[in-house]
């Protein structure tokens, strides 16, 4: 049984923010509202780590917990959905959020506090399945077309893994015994060799 | 006789201050999602362009569509 989560591999993510884009133009997402970023520690520092956070569709959601008007349920698969109906925009499930998944659209100079908007795991939203309705409340429903998040399917380094919470550490155990440790997880022996100096090919002058 | 019959629909008519209104049309659970049905994505038919493929309704037709597609972000075997 199929339960979707997400996992940003640290050592992968390049901070490109095309997660982000994806995202945004996937399911054009208004002007200040960001389902996905990319969140830097020690930016600039060697050394800095990146992963990209969006709503992580919580086994025991604090939103869904929290929300007065009853407007969070989770689907078979363990998304996390909300009915944009029902959401009074009062941003309790924005305190309640440990990732700061939850938006509220932005409008003015003064802000305008509008229905809650976040990450759906690309599944929509409760509209009728690929409607108009459905894509301009919620974005598209790439699961009911037997996609994953456009997020992770087009992360380049596969930093962002998205699906089915067992295959997506299945994946990450087996990449993480491949890939050993120290400088070989970020690729120095690719970029340098191994340390021994290559032979100098037949017929080389110095 | 008139007093009293006075008085207990004085406290009849006082004790519907008490009472909570009603405001939803039909009988919902509190702490229960209180919003409108879903869909759940096996339901709907493939799309007829692309390469996905499940049975229209069945879960784990579409579950095994899903670990496919979820696969292909598996680089390691992608090379193999």
């Amino acid at each position: 049984m199929a339960r979707m989560k997400f996992l940003c591999d640290a050592e992968r993510c390049i901070e490109c923010n095309g997660c982000v884009t994806a995202c945004k133009q996937e399911h054009e997402v208004p002007w200040g509202v960001n389902r996905r970023r990319v969140v830097t520690i020690n930016d600039g520092v060697p050394g800095e780590k990146s992963i990209s956070v969006a709503c992580m569709h919580c086994s025991d959601a604090p939103c869904m917990a929290v929300c007065p008007v009853d407007c969070f349920y989770r689907t078979e698969d363990g998304v996390v959905l909300h009915d944009k109906d029902l959401c009074i925009g009062c941003g309790y499930c924005f305190y309640a959020c440990p990732f700061g998944a939850p938006q509220f659209p932005q409008a003015g100079a003064f802000g305008l506090r509008g229905k809650m908007d976040k990450c759906t795991f690309c599944a929509g939203g409760p509209e009728k399945d690929r409607s108009e309705e459905e894509f301009k409340k919620y974005g598209r429903n790439r699961l009911s077309e037997g996609k994953l998040p456009a997020c992770a399917e087009m992360c380049s380094t596969k930093a962002l893994l998205g699906g089915d919470g067992d295959v997506v550490a299945d994946i990450y155990r087996e990449r993480v015994l491949k890939r050993g440790k120290g400088s070989e997880v970020w690729g120095w022996g690719t970029a340098y060799g191994q340390g021994k100096p290559a032979a100098a090919p037949a017929g080389a002058k110095s | 006789m008139r007093a009293a019959i006075l008085a207990v629909s004085l406290l009849a008519l006082g004790a519907t201050g008490c009472m909570e209104v009603e405001q939803t049309a039909s009988p919902q659970k509190s702490g229960k999602y209180q919003g409108k049905p879903d869909t759940r994505p096996w339901d709907n038919a493939p799309l007829a362009y692309g390469d996905a493929s499940w049975k229209q309704g069945d879960r784990t037709s579409w579950e095994n569509q899903i670990r496919t597609r979820n696969l292909a972000q598996h680089e390691y075997k992608r090379v193999q």
